[in-house]
């Protein structure tokens, strides 16, 4: 299968259930509301060792924020529940609460809830108010600007993480040029985050290493400058891969994500597009190429 | 008793309607007059509800022309200005009065929703803890407010007045909202242990006196504090705009309906541990 001359490869992605939450960050505009939200999602890009990942999402065309203030989505992916209140702890706290104007919502209709603003509230040394609004606990933190808004718990729900594909191109600007298109296309789909910075991931890891006590190490087949030295699964050709990884609140968002950063990652220059698995073996959820694209 | 005509009754879906027979200004105590009594019943059964008519118990029927079955869906009519404790204890449905309303009315309820076209007596929603109800005129005093002796009063549910209310609203109240979009009487939150005072009009005076903790604030013109609060800042309440957000979005105040922005925020009661707080609006924005 080919799309715009570029192949399609017949394989899948392997991906991986995890635990998400989607945070509504808020600030009195949407340049401070983003700064808070990219300061909270920051160093999370791999669970391996960030401890969680992380990105941002816009809002929904029409969505409100509780407080009707400009704000941004962020989506947060652990492997346990236990993980996500201390991540969301950690994250919120340090980064939300520290940004000027900030406040901090749930962004999920979950049954299943963390603890967050309920622990944060002690920040306020006894100071600290709670608002009970539409059966919603919001705790009204003293800060020096005036009130840190954060919601007592936020809703955590079962995701998918580890959705991937690769884009192979004969020159790192093309390779560059696919992946700033796919993840441009990839933003728009609601309840997705590519983590990695720019949303574009260089450094692919395979899970072995010649060092002992080294889990993984470079996916030495897809770096271009060990050709010849070492089992290349390059062809002819490709002197660059870039590979995006997706984690999403539902098993359709990543679909739907990868299928819209596929169709824009399709542009003159990249040769291939291709995903990684481990054999279908680990992985819950498979996502294959073809399927995705023929849809 | 002689009858007169009852006002038409206009119901959306099924439901029991209740047409008052005639004008009078006896006390009529209908605590039955509530959804969780209606299940199950049909127009004989719910006509045969105990009601007091002054000092006499009589039944639905003998002061109302009852129509229809279904609990979800209430409507009272008529002369009701001496009809008391409507939907007083509700736990779900809906109750719709045309026209003015007497006392007490929705006091205790839990749940549910109770909208009067029209005015309401004295102690809306007192000693509420769930549901909400909406006055689209004028109440009287106390509203959401503790009986005389009892410790607090509201300890959740939302009350939204769209006139003026009297003294005293949500005096020792524990938790909840009351909005008031007029305004209001004297020592409005008087005693509050916490919950929620808005008024879009003029606020009292007093307001807030002998408060534990709290929130009053006041959206229009507000009165000189008691000396027993202290001004702590002005400042943009978040919190806020997220209850003006929830209200307009449920349709409970028109939007844009009361206005955010800066406000003065003052600490008290001190008399009280002074963990209460008023806020009002900057009127020069």
């Amino acid at each position: 299968m080919h799309i715009n001359g570029v192949k399609i490869e017949d394989t899948f992605a392997e991906a991986f259930g995890m635990w998400g939450s989607r945070l509504i960050v808020t600030g009195d505009d949407l340049g401070w509301a983003r700064t808070a939200a990219e300061a909270a999602t920051g160093f999370a890009t791999s669970i391996i060792g960030c401890g969680c990942e992380a990105g941002t999402n816009d809002l929904a065309p029409g969505e409100l924020t509780p407080d009707g203030r400009p704000g941004v989505a962020a989506l947060v992916f652990t492997t346990s529940r236990k993980n996500m209140e201390a991540q969301l702890l950690q994250r919120v706290g340090q980064a939300v609460m520290t940004s000027a104007t900030s406040a901090c919502y749930d962004g999920l209709a979950a049954e299943e809830k963390v603890k967050v603003g309920g622990k944060l509230r002690y920040f306020g040394d006894g100071f600290q108010r709670s608002k009970l609004l539409d059966g919603r606990r919001l705790w009204r933190v003293p800060v020096m600007d005036g009130e840190f808004v954060v919601e007592e718990s936020f809703g955590v729900v079962q995701a998918v993480g580890g959705g991937n594909f690769f884009m192979m191109a004969d020159s790192l600007t093309a390779a560059l040029a696919a992946a700033q298109a796919a993840v441009a296309a990839m933003r728009a789909v609601p309840g997705a985050i590519m983590p990695f910075p720019g949303g574009v991931v260089r450094s692919g890891s395979k899970v072995s290493s010649r060092y002992k006590g080294q889990h993984v190490s470079s996916n030495t087949p897809y770096c271009p400058t060990l050709r010849g030295q070492e089992d290349s699964a390059l062809r002819e050709g490709e002197n660059a891969v870039l590979e995006i990884v997706v984690d999403g609140l539902s098993e359709a968002a990543v679909a739907e994500a990868m299928r819209a950063g596929i169709a824009a990652a399709c542009l003159p220059g990249v040769t291939r597009i291709s995903a990684g698995n481990y054999g279908g073996s680990l992985g819950r959820f498979h996502f294959a190429l073809r399927e995705l694209v023929g849809t | 008793m002689g009858c007169i005509a009852c006002a038409a009754l206009v119901l959306d879906g099924a439901g029991v309607t209740l047409a008052r027979k005639e004008s009078s200004s006896i006390p009529v105590e209908a605590d039955s007059i509530c959804p969780d009594r209606f299940v199950g019943l049909g127009p004989t059964e719910i006509a045969a509800l105990p009601v007091y008519y002054g000092r006499r118990k009589v039944t639905l029927g003998d002061l109302f022309e009852v129509e229809g079955a279904g609990a979800a869906n209430v409507t009272v009519s008529g002369d009701l200005k001496a009809v008391k404790k409507i939907g007083q204890g509700m736990s779900m449905g809906r109750v719709t009065v045309t026209g003015d309303v007497g006392p007490h009315l929705g006091a205790s309820m839990t749940g549910g929703e109770i909208v009067v076209q029209g005015n309401a007596g004295d102690w809306v929603g007192a000693h509420m803890s769930g549901g909400r109800i909406v006055v689209q005129g004028d109440a009287g005093h106390f509203v959401g407010a503790a009986y005389s002796g009892e410790p607090r009063g509201v300890r959740g549910g939302t009350i939204i007045v769209g006139g003026n209310a009297g003294r005293e609203v949500g005096a020792r109240m524990r938790r909840g909202l009351i909005v008031v979009l007029g305004d209001t009487g004297e020592f409005a939150g008087a005693g509050m242990l916490a919950g929620s005072v808005f008024v879009g009009g003029r606020l009292g005076g007093r307001p807030g006196a002998g408060m534990k903790r709290g929130t009053i604030v006041a959206f229009g013109e507000a009165p000189e504090l008691l000396p027993t609060f202290r001004y702590a800042c002005s400042y943009r309440p978040v919190f806020l705009r997220c209850y003006l957000q929830s209200l307009e979005a449920s349709g409970l105040i028109a939007s844009p309906g009361l206005p955010d922005g800066e406000f003065r925020r003052y600490v008290g009661d001190m008399n009280s541990g002074g963990r209460g707080e008023v806020l009002i609006r900057d009127q020069s924005q």
